[in-house]
């Protein structure tokens, strides 16, 4: 492996919901290498999205220890998540969570005006392929290309890492593919790092490493003999 | 099945309480004002019907120069009149220790041992004069506070030209001088006292034995005032009568009467606008809630709930605010009514503490509030039953936005990103905007127009007093007397300038209407004295003719061309007619003016002037008082700034605690608007604003995408509140009476500033909790879900 940019040891996360205690992850321990593709599989309830929200930036583990590169983020304050989140994090989310009252451009924009060394917004929607879409608004879009805007916004800052959350769940076939595309390009060709959280066993083969989760514990972990291209998957 | 969604309902009340407290409030604010008012008003009308009532105050007033006693039962066999009681009453001078500018005293002569059977006295401090004791006195209440004095107190009086020593034993209020005034339209009283003193005493130090030289009349039930002041006036006449009035003409009870009717207004027309607001407010947090819950809407009709159910569930839910907001309000006029009923019954000096509420006040309240709510919600229910189930199941397609005017003129890049999205987001929902918008202006409208009257009435003392009445200091005659007078007044210390004029009682006559005033005379380019409109205008005296205030020509139903019949009260009692030459809309009272030499024509008594208006040094004032009070023949001394403070000292207290109380519920109403906005507007794009966080915008950066939206709305909303207000404050004017003055519409930019300030605070204080939720967006499930 890379020199890793994630560093994780026994990271647990206990949610209380009214008197239940429901424990989202029992002691997680991962190291993620610069430019990998990650998958991360496993059944709802497995602590998929709680690690990955961890990793983001977005959530404080309840214990353990969790670093990018030499940032520590366990201990953190809402302030230095929120610097950590812009100047190193991409996320794609489900929902694409577009801004409705600002175009294409510039929900790309929204990010590269705050971002230290951007690409130019019309670049980013160059890479998804959008270059023709700038100044249309997420109402006149479709789903997979609403996806493909928020990915654009979401590499616009040249992350180190790019963190989706099942980002074809409400995509069709096509379009779920497309948006694959649209990840690997960018893993391959910027060397962002990028894990992907799925339901879709088949989208495994694209990764370098699968992660399974299950009962807030990895359970197992797997290397593809070939990293197959997302045109060469089906479901 | 009923009970699981009646407690969806109380489980959304608790979950919206802030908000759902915040329209109560409103609501509040609306019935508080409204019941506050008019039960203050109801109250007033019933202390002064309990009063008059139990004082047994006269119906019908007169005096005359001196009438025999033998003509009392004359008096009595007026048509209509139940009783009849005559006495003395004199002005004079009074002397306190200490106190420099002249006072006035009216003394009344009382039989203390068998007191008269009407304008009883109530006795406040102190005892009656005794028996034979000379020179005791009661004093009236409100002179006796005013002055601060003690019992005991020595003062002194010019009693027809000889120095009298009075002692005080006793204060006393009196339905006749609830509002004690030399005549004018203001409280007088550290100026102007009211002695109640041994009739015999009275009547030998003026030369009024076996004589009178004021009536008092109570009527039979149903009988004509108008009748009787006939008949009176016919009677006295012959012995100098002054022309007499019925109560509604008497001038406390005139005043009283115009302080009691403004509340009535003050009770209708603000009230009004705060239901109004309330009910704006609740449309859009109901339009909100049905919007928030289309699913479960949904969800309820795919279980069988039909529109009927859902809709009552949702005006359930308005219902709650609205009782909530009216018990509070209940609770709120209550305590607002009893307050200011006080202040007014310690005002007036009203012997007794009444208070009412009555119940079809507060049934009309809640009515008109729950009328104003169901209207409130019903735009928003109708939207509920019109949802289908599968349409409310989807969830809401992305709304629509498109590029601002602004852009599409080619303009785009002067708005930053964030920009973009406060002015599109109001472009896309300008309606809920202008509702902010015009909830705000109602609240800074209001303040206005409740705490204009200060500048008002400020604008109208100052233009009265430097502007109308010129004088430092005038002075009033006993009788008239020969133009020559005035070099004995050029001659005092310190006068700089001598002005005469002449007032003389008259009764005009125009068909079957009449009305008592004075004939004024003045000088031609007379200076201290004035003839202005309500634009400060100066009137032209048309020579021959006379010239009436506005209100007075309607009242007497005359126009300028017409004709009036004038009789003369004193002199030789001339009656002849006049001709209107033109009417003034003067901002107070009711005048009749002439040109001097054209009243002393009319009056055929040669040059005589009544009063005068001096210039004076103020370094000189002391001398020239001390010089006027030695002056038997210069009976009333009026100081002209000595009387201005007094007022202004009055009237702004009773400025402050408006200003106060209409600040409160102006800086509720715009709580209750801009907060309920942004709470709403925080829901629908709680989910928006987390996606911006997670891309990593600060707390701060997030903030002001919402907060700049309502920041923008007040901005807008303060000027629009500005022009509302003016126009408020003019409405009010309208409705206020004006038989006594004419308010003027004068706003001094310094009110604007207040009500502007106030409602950015108020806006401000909004943000700032809301704000505290921004920062507590939940970051992780926004992103779960799809709203």
């Amino acid at each position: 492996m890379s020199e890793p940019v994630f560093q994780a040891r026994g990271l647990t996360k206990t949610y209380h919901m009214g008197e239940a205690e429901v424990h989202a992850l029992r002691g997680v321990d991962l190291a993620i290498g610069a430019g990998e593709f990650i998958v991360l599989l496993g059944p709802s309830g497995s602590g998929k999205s709680t690690l990955l929200n961890i990793l983001g930036g977005l959530d404080v583990p309840s214990a353990g220890d969790v670093r990018f590169l030499d940032h520590q983020l366990t201990g953190a304050d809402e302030a230095e998540l929120t610097r950590f989140r812009r100047e190193h994090v991409g996320f794609v989310f489900q929902f694409y969570n577009l801004i409705p009252s600002l175009t294409a451009r510039e929900n790309v924009a929204l990010v590269t005006d705050i971002a230290a060394a951007p690409m130019p917004a019309d670049e980013a929607l160059g890479w998804v392929g959008l270059a023709e879409r700038l100044d249309h608004f997420p109402s006149q879009l479709s789903g997979g290309e609403q996806q493909r805007v928020a990915i654009a916004r979401a590499i616009a800052k040249r992350p180190q890492v790019l963190l989706c959350d099942e980002p074809t769940g409400a995509l069709d076939y096509e379009t779920g593919k497309l948006v694959l595309e649209v990840i690997a390009k960018i893993n391959a060709e910027l060397g962002t790092t990028a894990m992907v959280i799925t339901h879709n066993a088949a989208i495994s083969g694209m990764a370098d490493r699968v992660l399974r989760l299950g009962n807030g514990r990895i359970v197992g972990e797997e290397k593809p003999a070939r990293k197959l291209s997302p045109a060469e998957i089906s479901w | 099945m009923v009970k699981a969604l009646d407690r969806k309902l109380l489980r959304d009340l608790w979950s919206l309480k802030t908000q759902v407290v915040s329209i109560a409030l409103v609501i509040a604010c609306g019935i508080g004002g409204f019941i506050g008012s008019l039960s203050t008003h109801s109250s007033l009308l019933w202390s002064r019907q309990n009063y008059y009532d139990t004082a047994r105050f006269a119906h019908v007033f007169a005096t005359a120069k001196r009438a025999p006693a033998s003509l009392e039962a004359k008096l009595r066999e007026i048509p209509g009149v139940a009783e009849a009681e005559t006495r003395v009453v004199r002005d004079a001078q009074l002397s306190l220790p200490d106190v420099v500018p002249p006072m006035i005293a009216r003394l009344i002569g009382f039989d203390f041992a068998h007191p008269p059977g009407m304008n009883r006295l109530t006795l406040k401090s102190g005892r009656w004069p005794a028996r034979g004791a000379k020179g005791e006195v009661v004093v009236n209440q409100r002179f006796f506070e005013a002055r601060g004095l003690n019992l005991g107190q020595a003062m002194r009086v010019l009693l027809n030209g000889r120095l009298e020593q009075l002692t005080l034993v006793g204060t006393a209020l009196s339905p006749e001088y609830i509002y004690a005034t030399r005549g004018g339209a203001m409280p007088d009283d550290e100026w102007f006292a009211v002695l109640w003193i041994d009739e015999r005493a009275l009547a030998a130090a003026f030369n009024m034995e076996g004589a009178f030289n004021s009536v008092l009349l109570r009527l039979q039930h149903g009988a004509s005032s108008e009748t009787a002041v006939a008949a009176l006036d016919r009677l006295l006449e012959p012995y100098g009568g002054f022309g007499a009035l019925g109560r509604d003409d008497q001038a406390s009870d005139k005043i009283l009467a115009q302080e009691i009717n403004q509340q009535k207004v003050f009770g209708t027309v603000l009230p009004a606008i705060f239901l109004l607001v309330a009910a704006f407010i609740l449309n859009v947090v109901l339009h909100r809630q049905v919007n928030a819950q289309r699913g479960e809407i949904a969800a309820l009709k795919a279980l069988g709930y039909d529109d009927r159910a859902i809709a009552w569930h949702y005006l359930k839910f308005a219902s709650v605010i609205v009782l909530l907001g009216v018990a509070l309000g209940l609770w709120l006029g209550h305590w607002l009514g009893t307050a200011l009923t006080g202040l007014y019954t310690d005002f007036f000096h009203f012997p007794e503490f009444y208070y009412r509420l009555e119940p079809w006040l507060a049934l009309v309240a809640t009515g008109a509030a729950l009328a104003a709510a169901a209207l409130g919600a019903l735009a928003a229910i109708r939207g509920v039953v019109r949802l289908r189930a599968a349409e409310a199941l989807r969830p809401p397609a992305p709304a629509e936005f498109r590029p601002l005017l602004i852009e599409r003129l080619g303009y785009a890049e002067l708005l930053t990103p964030a920009q973009r999205m406060i002015m599109r987001n109001l472009e896309r929902k300008p309606l809920r905007a202008a509702i902010t918008v015009v909830g705000v202006a109602a609240s800074v409208a209001i303040l206005i127009a409740g705490v204009f009257w200060g500048d008002a009435i400020e604008w109208f003392m100052d233009v009265q007093f430097s502007q109308v009445q010129r004088a430092q200091v005038s002075v009033g005659f006993a009788e008239a007397v020969p133009r020559g007078a005035l070099h004995d007044l050029s001659r005092l210390p310190g006068v700089k300038q001598v002005e005469v004029q002449r007032a003389v009682p008259v009764r005009l006559r125009a068909g079957h209407r009449s009305y008592r005033t004075a004939l004024s005379g003045l000088e031609d380019g007379a200076r201290l004295q004035r003839v202005l409109d309500a634009q400060l205008r100066e009137a032209q005296l048309v020579p021959g003719a006379v010239l009436l205030t506005a209100r007075l020509a309607e009242r007497l139903g005359v126009a300028p061309g017409d004709t009036l019949e004038a009789e003369l009260l004193e002199g030789n009692r001339i009656k002849t007619v006049l001709r209107v030459g033109g009417t003034v809309d003067e901002m107070v009272g009711s005048n009749a003016w002439m040109r001097l030499e054209d009243l002393n024509r009319v009056a055929r008594e040669g040059a005589l002037v009544s009063g005068a208006g001096l210039l004076v040094d103020r370094a000189a004032e002391r001398s020239l008082l001390e010089r006027l009070k030695e002056m038997p023949a210069a009976a009333v001394v009026i100081v002209t700034r000595t009387l201005v403070e007094t007022f202004r000292e009055t009237s702004a207290q009773n400025v402050l605690f408006f200003t106060a109380v209409l600040s409160a519920f102006a800086a509720t109403i715009a709580v209750g608007v801009v907060y309920n906005n942004a709470r709403i507007q925080l829901a629908e794009r709680a989910w928006e604003l987390a996606s911006l966080r997670v891309l990593g915008f600060t707390r701060a950066e997030v903030s002001v995408l919402l907060l700049g939206e309502l920041a923008l709305e007040i901005a807008l909303a303060i000027p629009l509140g500005f022009v509302a207000g003016y126009w408020l404050a003019a409405l009010l004017i309208a409705f206020m009476p004006h038989d006594v003055l004419e308010f003027p519409l004068v706003i001094y930019p310094a009110t604007y500033l207040l009500a502007g300030a106030v409602v950015a605070a108020a806006g401000v204080l909004s943000a700032l909790i809301v704000r505290n939720r921004i920062d507590n967006l939940d970051l992780v499930g926004v992103l779960k879900t799809r709203e």
